[in-house]
């Protein structure tokens, strides 16, 4: 079962030694938190106020409004466009500031914001998109006041449908400070080096191409201020990203754009992608509209002509031909992990045990309805089963082989809250991938026009100069930092309620889940 | 290589305003001038073209339905005056089965024969009803492809419409079982009939083009025969002429030269279906099911009878069962049916076809996977035509869609691009599947999987009983 790592002390003798350590200078990110608001003049906001022609501009609302709802500016006479997306609706009622009362003329209404029905959708609610732009504006997890219910979506099931059960009260008192959210990535015990997680969540791989530099670049540097990864998807490696290496996972997928030996032997960790949640069973789709000169050097084809990966790789037909693949890379890289990332078809559970049997550290599972880039939208809804079942199969089988301590187990593919987190890894995942949330901290709203044309009207997911120019590094870099910072105090809240002193120790406690659509009766090990 | 199937597509632009999903919401009177309108910026370039719109009356409304609800313009006007909501008329469209989502996806794929590709994940709803609770699998390393790696060009989607012999006999190396006819064809998809309440008379000529076009046949009803026009005896090997229960049939000139012909269900079947033969044993007969109460059960009856051919089991529309109080649906009826067949070891001698509730491409990827060798589809025909399933023309009122009036050129190529982007989305899920040919996929349960079993077989274990559904 342990596959090529038998060979491995042979191997090391005759690896190539630059391979051993990083090979440019790294550079570090401070893990702080600051407030990026968006760089929208308009935020979206639940609740909307009603001025109307009654005002007479006395003032009072925004003398009482402690968030700053109101805008009258000195020397102005008539109120600016007010702050919606700071003011906490009807939960202000209960207050001495409720502006809607105070106001001497009656002149003010509140209603919630019709617009919010043409926003989001089942799986991102736009309570979900409010509440994750709140985080990562102000790191920290929004306020009950804001009324948001952003814990789960409205799709109906799987984690949508899960809670927790916590107790009345956490058996143990700890301290924030006490709790550890780190996880491992090799478990193998093969002699490769032991990488720590301060997170058990990293980021999924976006393609040069497929998102701007700077949001690729802004995902990197999130990913050194939480010691964590981001992946550089199947387009190719910037060299700018050389300053992030430790902390970036470059992929090998089926197309094999941009692979080269130098840019594995820049990394920690090198994934083979076999397949994606956003079209499980396909390769990847890159659009003539976003195959830009850059594009087209980097991946070392046709300028404009869409690039479709080919499914599987046509060089792997079994686990041999994919231990295979493995030796090639921990030959070119001797401290380099292996993830394997697959998606989640009906024996999902056999292809983790072949896998690990082939020499993998780390299993990813990408479940069918989850991914970011141009699909298909019959692949998107149809093909491959959910991230839920696939995590429980999964965890399942390799308990049942006695092998699940020596291989991380990563789950993805429409995972996104601190909430669906914390899920998916009682449900049996050491961590997880994320992805939509990411790009969603920084303005995506989901309108799913991302595949053609100029790309992202919202200047993310595009390779045009014009939009991508809306998006600044550093305030890419710190909204997504804030929203890890507000995910990790969501997830030590969560493990502090069950007296938990790590993330780990929640790992496959099912029993600590109900589904609101079950009895709730099974006695459950843990 | 020999000559691969493939039907020939060209964009046809619509004849009418779309109903959009979004609109927008512009409050003029609260316009700061700013000059530095963000309308400018519109990535669509939509309010651009405002003036172009306003020209046409006719199109007005069309601009603010052509916005893709990407919310820059409402986030960054100067005075905050605009705002997106969700069209209510687009809200409107539909009768529940034929959802909003299903109708305009299907006039941007009778309009541009493209696959829907779309970005940011999936949305909807985690499972539902009907074909929305199952998903197809797909191959991965340990099983690449079930038929092996192949191109997707070398994926086939022909079927063969007939009985099979359950086994076949040599002597002396010479065959000597009789082999029946078979009627093949390059995709699984037949043209069916309208409901009454929605025929359209112009429509038959344009159908019998789009049938020959794409190499697959329409079932007409012999009444209506002659509103087929003058090419009918042309394009004969593309029509199957459907015989009422107590309608009297083709002639014999007729039956002589067709391929398949379709009989309604009846005590009098068999003898019906003897009485073809005897004129043109070469003739394969199809007997169509009404899936009411006892269309089942009817089903299963028919396929033992040696006489009969192929059964085509059809609910109403929407995929329902008729003339029950509790329906049962499309997907689940062909799938006990099916699965009944195997059981009697008999399920290859015969052929099923399966219509009603067949919306979208991955219905008749579905429906093929619970059992059945082909579909049958109308209505999505006529959405492709830019129907909106208001229910005018049913209710007996003019149709807003003006259907009776299209020319051939734009009813032939859009219902055409239609099956054409079926028939490329079939391909999509065969090829992530690893199934080589649709012959395969028929009642391949096995490579899906249903939320009923998946849900019991993961969270069951780990909540006990489901409660709610």
């Amino acid at each position: 079962m342990e596959g090529s790592l038998a060979k491995e002390s042979v191997l090391k003798e005759i690896l190539p030694e630059n391979t051993a350590k990083t090979l440019v200078p790294q550079v570090e990110i401070a893990r702080e938190v600051k407030p990026a608001p968006s760089r929208y003049r308009n935020e979206i906001a639940k609740y909307i106020i009603r001025r109307d022609s009654n005002c007479k501009l006395c003032g009072k609302c925004a003398e009482v409004c402690p968030h700053g709802v109101h805008v009258l500016k000195p020397g102005y006479k008539l109120f600016s466009a007010p702050h919606l997306n700071v003011c906490i609706g009807p939960s202000c009622q209960k207050t001495d500031h409720y502006c809607i009362d105070l106001c001497p003329n009656k002149a003010l209404k509140m209603v919630e914001n019709p617009m919010l029905k043409a926003m989001g959708d089942f799986r991102w609610t736009p309570d979900m998109l409010m509440a994750t732009w709140k985080m990562a504006e102000t790191g920290e997890p929004p306020s009950p006041e804001y009324g948001y219910d952003y814990e789960t979506g409205a799709s109906g099931g799987g984690l949508d449908r899960l809670r927790f059960k916590f107790p009345e009260k956490p058996p143990v008192d700890l301290r924030d400070d006490e709790i550890d959210t780190s996880i491992v990535l090799n478990r193998r015990d093969d002699g490769r080096p032991q990488i720590k997680i301060d997170v058990p969540w990293y980021g999924g791989g976006m393609s040069f191409g497929s998102v701007s530099n700077v949001v690729q670049l802004s995902k990197a540097r999130a990913a050194v201020a939480f010691n964590t990864f981001t992946c550089t998807g199947e387009g190719g490696y910037m060299e700018r990203m050389k300053p992030y290496d430790d902390h970036v996972i470059t992929q090998i997928a089926t197309g094999l754009f941009g692979v080269r030996e130098e840019t594995i032997q820049r990394v920690r960790i090198v994934e083979f992608k076999y397949a994606q949640g956003a079209k499980p069973g396909l390769g990847g789709h890159l659009l003539a509209d976003k195959v830009t000169p850059a594009v087209a050097r980097m991946r070392e084809t046709v300028l404009g002509i869409s690039l479709f990966s080919p499914f599987p790789f046509h060089s792997v037909y079994s686990i041999e031909d994919h231990q295979k693949h493995m030796d090639w890379i921990k030959h070119v890289n001797r401290r380099t992990l292996i993830s394997t990332k697959v998606s989640t078809p009906n024996d999902v559970d056999m292809v983790a045990v072949g896998s690990y049997s082939a020499g993998t550290h780390i299993v990813h599972l990408d479940g069918g309805y989850g991914g970011t880039g141009a699909a298909p939208d019959i692949a998107k809804k149809n093909i491959a089963m959910p991230i839920e079942y696939g995590i429980v199969k999964v965890h399942r089988f390799l308990t049942d082989e006695g092998i699940r301590d020596k291989v991380t187990l990563i789950a993805s593919g429409g995972l996104r809250t601190a909430h669906d987190i914390a899920k998916a890894i009682a449900l049996g995942a050491d961590g997880v991938v994320v992805g939509t949330s990411e790009l969603v901290a920084l303005g995506c709203i989901r309108c799913s026009r991302c595949e053609s044309g100029r790309g992202c009207p919202r200047g993310i997911a595009t390779t045009d100069a014009e939009l991508a120019a809306d998006v600044d590094l550093d305030w890419g870099t710190q909204r997504i930092i804030n929203m890890y910072s507000a995910w990790r105090k969501e997830l030590v809240g969560i493990l502090k309620r069950f007296g938990m002193r790590s993330v780990s120790e929640l790992r496959g406690r099912t029993d600590l889940l109900m589904h609101l659509d079950y009895t709730n009766d099974v006695e459950t090990h843990t | 290589m020999p000559k691969k199937y493939h039907i020939e597509t060209k964009k046809i632009p619509p004849r009418l305003p779309k109903i959009g999903k979004f609109g927008i919401v512009d409050w003029r009177e609260d316009c700061a001038r700013c000059h530095n309108c963000v309308k400018k910026a519109c990535v669509y370039d939509r309010y651009r073209q405002e003036m172009q719109y306003i020209k046409d009356l006719d199109e007005f409304n069309a601009m603010f339905f052509e916005c893709m609800g990407c919310f820059s313009c409402v986030q960054k006007c100067t005075k905050g005056i605009l705002a997106l909501t969700v069209n209510p008329e687009y809200e409107h469209m539909g009768n529940g089965y034929y959802t909003p989502d299903i109708i305009l996806t299907t006039w941007n794929q009778a309009e541009t024969a493209g696959i829907p590709v779309s970005g940011a994940g999936y949305r909807g709803k985690f499972t539902g009803a009907g074909f929305d609770s199952m998903w197809t699998d797909m191959s991965e390393i340990v099983r690449p492809t079930r038929d092996g790696i192949h191109g997707r060009e070398y994926i086939s989607t022909s079927v063969d419409i007939g009985r099979k012999p359950r086994l076949l006999s040599f002597e002396n190396d010479r065959l000597t079982t009789p082999l029946p006819p078979l009627v093949d064809l390059p995709v699984p998809i037949l043209i069916d009939m309208f409901p009454k309440e929605y025929q359209f008379p112009s429509l038959m000529p344009m159908l019998l083009a789009v049938a020959a076009k794409t190499g697959t046949m329409m079932i007409v009803d012999w009444e209506q025969q002659g509103l087929l026009g003058t090419y009918k005896e042309k394009y004969l090997s593309n029509v199957v002429f459907y015989v009422g229960k107590d309608a009297s049939g083709p002639t014999p000139e007729i039956l002589r030269e067709s391929r398949l012909i379709e009989i309604a269900d009846s005590d009098g079947a068999e003898q019906r279906i003897e009485e073809i033969k005897t004129v043109n044993p070469g003739l394969v007969v199809a007997v169509r099911v009404e899936l009411d109460s006892r269309g089942e059960g009817r089903s299963i009856e028919l396929a033992h009878n040696p006489v009969v051919e192929v059964i085509h089991i059809v609910s109403d529309i929407n995929g329902n069962q008729t003339g029950v109080e509790a329906p049962g649906f499309i997907k689940d009826m062909t799938r006990r049916i099916h699965t009944s067949l195997v059981k009697d070891g008999i399920r290859d001698e015969v052929t099923i076809i399966a219509g009603g509730g067949i919306a979208l491409a991955e219905h008749m990827a579905k429906e093929i996977i619970c059992g059945a060798d082909a579909v049958t589809i109308n209505m999505p025909l006529l959405i492709a035509l830019e129907c909106r399933f208001c229910g005018s023309c049913r209710d007996g009122f003019d149709c807003p869609a003006k259907i009776e009036t299209i020319t051939a050129q734009y009813g032939v190529g859009r219902m055409t691009n239609l099956i054409a982007v079926w028939h490329d989305q079939l391909i999509e899920v065969m090829g992530a599947m690893g199934m080589r040919e649709a012959r395969r996929l028929r009642g391949e349960t096995g490579r899906a999987l249903f939320f009923e079993d998946i849900e019991e077989e993961t969270f069951g274990r780990l909540f006990g009983k489901r409660i709610s559904s």
